[in-house]
Parts: structure tokens; C-alpha cells; sequence
């Protein structure tokens, strides 16, 4: 869009020629090659006989569409057809090291070595034409796999000729990747390369396996957290027709070969636990947090001097609740000792990570461990590890016989790694002016990531709980149970105190909160992703609460930007919240699938509602309350609004991040819609119609 | 204590010696091998073990053995005939109707059984019909787009 287009629709022309974005910059994030990643292109490509190219990937596909957007990378710099290119994805023997699928990595961190082993192995199968045709490789050229010579049709020669299922010896150093300008898939949407699988019931998940012999194993868990198996009477199990007890220290199994038979005996085991849970509740857990001082990151300026000159201070606390990860796909495996190895089909993220907690588990040398990553039924960070692989390498150990582990819901929701609850104190002030003097930002429970997106302020200070890590939870008591990874780590968390903040004080300042924010930015890339949004809204300025139940956050998540708007309706009398609709633009730099990317942002939007509005884990004394979806209740068809997603041009900037960065406004822009609409300041995830008729009665 | 029960799976008539108490998901992938119904919750709260019985979409996770005695089942497996795609997978596949994959066979099925009666169906009723079907992914916008094209192809247009 142009810019005079972009002024006429938001009909807001006076304030954006004051705050006129300056001329875009091209800034470079490049990721570094890790040191870990070979350097021998055979260990990403192989060039079968037949022309088709292997390509082998150390990441795995959960449904975030990275097997197709890599084949498209692959695929575009070796010219060949995309449907030419098979995925093999997370096998620890055939794919080479990764360090894990997360943080939206796959193309932001992995592309690049892709892009490089495929450029590589193309200028290479350039040389050995040029030795077939008796030419220089400049007078070749590629199209759909088979080299031509320039000018001259009927010589041609095809990749799997020149190779002949061979492995390719020889090395060029300095290969120059295509330019973008030269791409001709990448770009372009393109069909998933899973999708007749997942359409016709094939695609098989760890849980489908069907070694012969499996046994199906159920475990005993303790009641709460913060206890541990003192002991176990399976005697009653025992007696079952088919049942086997495996005990491997604090591991205790009932097995048989049908699931709802070890279920059965389970039932029967008399278990006794020791230990003493953190006397903390889904209530008192905030003020418990809120005690939890952190470290400071980042100081800049005189907090004090501009507090003392600032015409209105504010401050609030903003706390968002326990929230679960929730795949459709319990963590499942299947193990099989068998001629000295370990093999271990598992639904995890990381399986060279799982690979090393296997053997580690069982005192193996690493190389006799196999992971084998089929499909994943979701994971958003809860598959981050692999514990469900190593109590069935463990138990196929000792039992063998193959062994598979699928947990229930109930042990889903227990034993899942939640994203922190958390709470964010956020003190600033105003000057007269309406131009905010200072921020000073404690985050209890998580990192302070992402709680900074380069907002113009003059004095400034950001601490945090964490210990430099992405989540900042690994502080010994900080916790009641496990925390993690949960799709864009800290983020979700800051960008609702941050953005919610915004609007406060765009409150406050009695301006518009889309200007307010502008006010205050200097960041290009932002600056026009809101514009973005703001044109295809049909965003039209007016101090909240306006009435209209509109409204605006903007975020940034490794190296990509977005910026949502939201429109909903509050019920008055319920407090009940209805999201109309979600336009969400997003500056990813270089696109490599643009249906892919929209998919991501789609279900971002989707999701988020939840966190939103209804998910929050409700626990106390370590037990976990919520075991199922009748009372943790995840976003259905009747909750989805019109979802509308704008790719903001930036072919220029390195493909970014896709999988999280459309996730983290989703609190703010619904709080803020939600006080547009009913001027009431929601400040805790979820936020359920309670809280909403609470914050009604306080404003 | 097992028994043998009969019943028709995708057009072929089977028996099966197991406990009819035995629901029918563990029957389906545990005894017949069959592995495209998933099981998520294991309580009929997420839709994702459903399967068709005598036409009426049916959780799997919690209809015993049993129930199925002399009916018709079909599972996920059963929808494509001699290799073509039924139009409801098809719409799946042309729209990119799922992401992890792991709800979608549920998902087609009731999908399935709505067009089966209501090739016309509306938006809403669509949304409706589907509603205790859960999807991590955030799939929900472009199922029902699918289910709407589908219904198009298999005779619904107007």
C-alpha cells in the first residue's frame, strides 16, 4: 500500500505527517552457522538415481509446516521441482545434529545452512556437467533438475544422471547462494507436503507404531507435586491375565499389551507417597511471585530525575496465570531394545537432545541410541524434551520387549511443563505533554524477553527473575511444579503488561492509543507493520474507551515484527466477550511460504484466545485441578472471529521467525479491545467474564 | 471375557474376538491395526477419536465393543474409494485444513456425516456441527472453509 492510500483509509492524515516514519533501513540479523551444523552438504542432500533429492533435516515437522517451507528452500537453490524433494525429519541415525525445533528456529537458524549445502551441492553438480558436456559450468544451465547447455536444447544431462545414486566427493568453497531476485518458489504459496498423508489417516505419530510384541505401559504418579513414590503394592495388578510389573527405581510400570487392560491395572496398584508439596494455590501464587525480586538487564537513564519531573505517574501490576500446553497428541513413545541398540520413537522436539538423555538414562554410549521422530500432534514447546522416550527406553529394558508410553490427559496435565504464571510490575509516568518520562519493568516468575520493543523512553529499567536463560523459571522455588518453553517464551507474558500498559497511559494522555504508540517509536519496521494493520482494520483514531471495543498491541519475536488489532463485544450483564474479528500484519522479512506463514498466524490467533480469555491452570498444595478439556477449556469453532493476515513486504531482510512472534499480542490486543469497548482494565490472564464484571464494577 | 462381535468397517464385514466391553478406538487400533483414529483425551471431550456409526459421528474413546454389533463403521481409512480422495480430504488437503494433523481424521468424519445430510449446509450450522471437535492448531478457519468447499463439490451448490 502507499502511503497516501494508508492515510486516506485510517482517515487520520494531521497526526502521521507529524510522526512520518523515517526512510526504511535494512537491518541484518544473520544468524551464525552453530559449529554443530556438518559442513558436508551429503549430510543434508542426497541425489537419487531417479533425480529425486533426499533432503535430511535434524529438526521435526509438529505441524508448523517446516518440512515444506526447508524443501523449498532445498528446491529452489538446487532448481529443482518441490515435489521432487522427500523430507526425512528428526532421525538421529540418517539426519544430521540439531539442536532442537523451538524459538522458531527452523528457518531463522537452519535455513541458512540449507540454503548454503544446497547452493554448494548445486555448483557442484554444475562442475561435473561442465566434465560431461567437455564445458565451463557458465556456459550450463539448470532448470527442473536437468543441466542444459545454454543455447543448445538437446544437450542436456539430469542431476541423477550426473550422479548415478553416488555420493558426491567433491567440495567448492565460497558458493554464493541465489539472489532473491533470482527465486522462483520461494515466495510463492505452496502445497504442504504432509497433507495427503494427514488426509488419509497414514501419517503415523509414535503411538501408531505397531511393533510385534509391544507392551503398553502405565505408570504410577504421584498424587501432587512435590512428592515422590515411597512404595507400591502391585499385587492386585499382578493377577491380572497379561499383566507385567516393571520396577526400575522410582519407575514403577503395569504392562500389557492392550492400553485399556494396563489402564485397568493400574487402577489396582496401592501406592504411598512422601514429600511435601509448596503450599501455594492458583490464587496466592502471585503474591508469592511478586516477592521474587530479579536482576536488573537493562538501566538507561535517570529513573528518578524523570520520575520527579513527570506530570502523572501510573503504576500496575499485570499477572497472567499457568497455561498449558494442550496438544491434541498425548507425549507418546515406543522403545525397542534390539541387537545391542536403543531405538526410541518418540514425539519430541529435540531428539538429539532425547538421544542423549536416553543413554544417559540407561548408561549407554551415546551411538546406541536411536531417536526416531515420526509425526507430531502438536507440541508449541511441551515436547521440548522427550521424558515419555526415556521411561519407555528404561521399561524396554528391563521388560524386553518393546514398550510404549502414551500418557493420558490427566498425566498430560500434570506432568506438563506450563508456561510460568507470572506477574509484571510496570511504574511510569507522563509528562505534560502526553510523552511518557520513564518505565521501570519487574517481571516475577519469567524473563524480562521481549518486554522492550524499543519504545521511545527516556529513562528506563528492566529486571527480571530470569537467569539469562529464555524463560527465566530454572530459580529453585520460584515454581510449585514444572515450567517451560510455551510458544514465544516470555513474550505472551511481556507483551500483554507492556501493550495494556500502552493504552493505559494512551488513556491517560487522551490520545488515541494507534497514535500514542506512534508517538513514541522510531523503529521503521513497526512503525510499518502498525501502519499495516492500522490500513487494512480500517483503523479510525479516538481515545479509549471509545465504546467501539477496539483495539491495538504490536510485538516482536527473533526478528520478526506484528502488530494486531481486534475488535470485540463485552456483554454487560455476563461480562462474557465475543472477539469479532482479528487482523493481524506481520514483517517476517524474506517470505519463504506465504500460505505457510498465514497458516501460523491463523492458528496463533486462534490459540491465543485461549490464553486470552479462558486458559489458566487452577492447582493447589501441587495438585493439578484441571485433568481434561470438560474444565480447561482451549479455544473452540463457535470462539473463532473473522481472521484477517497481512505479510508486510520486506524481501530484503533474511527470512525471521514465523511459528510464535503471531501469538504474543493476542492478551494485550483483546484487554485493550475489551477496555475500548467497556472502559474496564482487565490486568490478569485469563481473562474469564468474572474478572471482566469485576474490573466493570472498579471502573 | 472375549467374545466374538461382528460388524461392518469400511464396506468389509469383521469379527473380532476381544472383551465387548472394550471401547471401540483400542478395538480399531490395538486389534484391527487400523491407526488413523487418534486418541486425545480419552474422555469424549475432544472429538479426536470419532468415527461413523450407522452414518452418526461417534466417540470412539467412549462407545464400548458392543454398541457396534451388527452395524456399520467408518474410520478415516475407509473414506477414499479405489484411491480417490473423497471430496471431504480433498477440500482438507486443497485448504490446508489441519497443521499437526492429529484431529483431522475426527474432524472429516463428522464433516463427512453433516454433507452426507446437508450438503448445504451454512457456516453456522457447520461451526455448530463441529464444535466439540478440539484443534490445538488454530485450524479452525480453514476446516470450515474446506467443509464448505466440499459440500460444493459433492452436489451442494446452489
Amino acid at each position: 500500500m502507499k502511503r497516501r492510500d494508508f492515510l486516506k483509509a485510517t482517515g487520520v492524515t494531521g497526526l502521521f505527517i507529524l510522526f512520518r516514519a523515517p526512510a526504511l533501513a535494512a537491518p541484518q540479523l544473520v544468524p551464525t552457522r552453530p559449529a554443530d551444523y556438518p559442513t558436508d552438504f551429503n549430510a543434508y542432500l542426497r541425489i537419487g538415481a531417479d533425480g529425486r533429492v533426499g533432503c535430511f533435516v535434524g529438526k521435526v515437522e509438529m505441524g508448523q509446516g517446516n518440512m515444506t517451507a526447508l524443501a523449498m528452500v532445498a528446491a529452489e537453490e538446487l532448481d529443482v521441482p518441490l515435489e521432487r524433494v522427500d523430507m526425512l525429519m528428526g532421525d538421529t541415525d540418517l539426519c544430521p545434529w540439531d539442536g532442537g525445533t523451538g524459538g522458531s528456529l527452523s528457518i531463522w537458524q537452519f535455513g541458512p545452512v540449507l540454503r548454503g549445502a544446497a547452493a554448494e551441492a548445486r555448483a557442484v553438480l554444475l562442475v561435473m556437467a561442465g566434465e560431461h558436456f567437455q564445458l565451463p559450468p557458465d556456459r550450463l544451465e539448470v532448470k527442473a533438475g536437468v543441466v542444459y547447455v545454454k543455447g543448445d536444447g538437446s544437450r542436456q544431462v539430469a542431476y541423477g544422471q550426473l550422479v548415478q545414486g553416488r555420493r558426491i566427493e567433491r567440495h567448492l568453497a565460497d558458493v554464493k547462494p541465489k539472489p532473491v531476485s533470482a527465486y522462483t518458489l520461494v515466495g510463492k504459496p505452496a502445497p504442504r507436503k504432509d497433507a495427503l498423508e494427514k488426509v488419509t489417516g497414514n501419517a503415523r505419530y509414535s503411538a501408531d507404531l505397531a511393533l510385534p510384541g509391544t507392551l503398553h505401559a502405565c505408570i504410577v504418579r504421584p498424587p501432587a507435586h512435590g512428592t515422590t513414590l515411597k512404595s507400591a503394592d502391585t499385587s492386585a495388578a499382578e493377577r491380572m491375565p497379561g499383566v507385567r510389573v516393571v520396577r526400575d527405581g522410582n519407575l514403577v510400570a503395569v504392562l500389557h499389551e492392550f492400553p485399556d487392560q494396563a489402564h485397568k491395572a493400574l487402577a489396582l496398584v496401592k501406592a504411598s507417597f512422601e514429600g511435601a508439596p509448596m503450599a501455594l494455590d492458583d490464587r496466592t501464587i502471585y503474591r508469592h511471585l511478586a516477592e521474587k525480586t530479579g536482576k536488573v538487564g537493562v538501566q538507561e537513564g535517570d529513573l528518578k530525575a524523570a520520575e520527579a519531573r513527570s506530570a502523572t505517574l501510573v503504576s500496575l501490576d499485570y499477572l497472567n496465570a499457568y497455561v498449558a500446553h494442550a496438544a491434541i497428541e498425548p507425549h507418546s513413545a515406543v522403545a525397542q531394545w534390539k541387537d545391542g541398540r536403543m531405538t526410541v520413537w518418540a514425539g519430541t522436539q529435540a531428539p538429539f537432545r532425547v538421544k542423549a538423555q536416553v543413554a544417559e538414562a540407561l548408561k549407554l554410549p551415546a551411538q546406541q541410541v536411536r531417536i526416531i521422530t515420526p509425526h507430531i500432534g502438536g507440541a508449541f514447546g511441551g515436547k521440548a524434551a522427550g521424558p515419555q522416550a526415556v521411561e519407555a527406553a528404561r521399561l524396554a529394558m528391563k521388560a524386553g520387549a518393546p514398550v510404549q508410553v502414551v500418557w493420558d490427559r490427566r498425566e498430560e496435565f500434570f506432568l506438563d511443563t506450563f508456561r510460568p504464571a507470572a506477574v509484571v510490575k510496570i511504574r511510569s509516568g507522563l509528562d505534560q505533554a502526553g510523552r511518557i518520562t520513564f518505565w521501570d519493568c519487574q517481571v516475577c516468575g519469567t524473563s524480562d524477553r521481549e518486554a522492550d520493543i524499543g519504545y521511545d523512553l527516556p529513562a528506563k529499567r528492566f529486571s527480571s527473575t530470569g537467569d539469562g536463560g529464555d524463560i527465566g523459571t530454572t530459580r529453585a522455588g520460584l515454581h510449585p511444579f514444572g515450567t517451560g518453553a510455551w510458544r514465544a517464551p516470555a513474550a505472551n507474558t511481556n507483551v500483554f503488561a507492556r501493550e495494556s500498559h500502552m493504552d493505559v497511559l494512551a488513556a491517560k494522555a487522551k490520545v488515541d492509543p494507534l497514535a500514542f504508540r506512534l508517538r513514541h517509536l522510531t523503529d521503521p519496521r513497526v512503525i510499518r507493520v502498525l501502519e499495516a494493520a492500522a490500513a487494512k482494520f480500517g483503523w479510525v483514531g479516538a481515545v479509549a474507551p471509545s465504546g467501539r471495543g477496539m483495539g491495538v498491541a504490536c510485538g516482536a519475536w527473533r526478528g520478526t515484527i506484528v502488530a494486531a488489532m481486534a475488535e470485540v463485544a463485552v456483554d454487560r450483564g455476563t461480562g462474557a466477550v465475543r472477539v469479532k474479528r482479528v487482523v493481524l500484519a506481520q514483517d517476517m522479512g524474506l517470505v519463504i511460504n506465504p500460505d505457510g506463514a498465514r497458516q501460523q498466524m491463523e492458528g496463533a490467533i486462534t490459540m491465543g484466545l485461549g490464553y486470552a480469555l479462558s486458559e489458566g491452570i487452577r492447582f493447589k498444595d501441587g495438585r493439578i485441578l484441571d485433568e481434561n478439556f470438560d474444565s480447561y477449556q482451549i479455544p473452540r469453532f463457535s470462539w473463532l472471529p473473522a481472521i484477517e493476515t497481512v505479510l508486510v513486504d520486506n524481501p530484503g531482510l533474511q527470512a525471521q521467525s514465523g511459528g510464535e512472534p503471531p501469538i504474543v499480542c493476542m492478551g494485550a490486543v483483546l484487554a485493550n479491545a475489551i477496555h475500548d469497548a467497556v472502559g474496564a482494565r482487565v490486568l490478569e490472564l485469563p481473562m474469564t467474564p468474572e474478572r471482566i464484571l469485576e474490573a466493570m464494577k472498579k471502573s | 471375557m472375549a467374545q466374538t462381535t461382528s460388524f461392518n468397517l469400511n464396506g468389509k464385514p469383521v469379527r473380532v474376538t476381544a472383551d465387548p466391553g472394550r471401547m471401540l478406538v483400542w478395538v480399531l487400533r490395538h486389534n484391527l491395526g487400523l491407526t488413523g483414529t487418534k486418541v486425545g483425551c480419552g474422555a469424549g471431550l475432544c472429538g479426536a477419536c470419532t468415527v461413523l456409526v450407522d452414518g452418526e459421528p461417534t466417540l470412539s474413546c467412549s462407545t464400548p465393543l458392543s454398541e457396534v454389533a451388527g452395524k456399520s463403521v467408518l474410520t478415516v481409512e475407509g473414506l477414499a474409494k479405489d484411491g480417490a480422495l473423497h471430496p471431504v480430504q480433498r477440500a482438507f488437503q486443497e485448504h490446508h485444513a489441519f497443521q499437526c494433523g492429529y484431529c483431522t481424521s475426527g474432524m472429516m468424519l463428522s464433516a463427512y456425516a453433516l454433507l452426507q445430510k446437508r450438503p448445504r449446509a451454512t457456516r453456522a450450522e457447520i461451526m455448530a456441527h463441529l464444535e466439540g471437535h478440539l484443534c490445538r492448531c488454530g485450524s479452525h478457519m480453514r476446516i470450515v472453509a474446506a467443509v464448505e468447499a466440499a459440500g460444493k463439490d459433492m452436489g451442494g451448490a446452489l
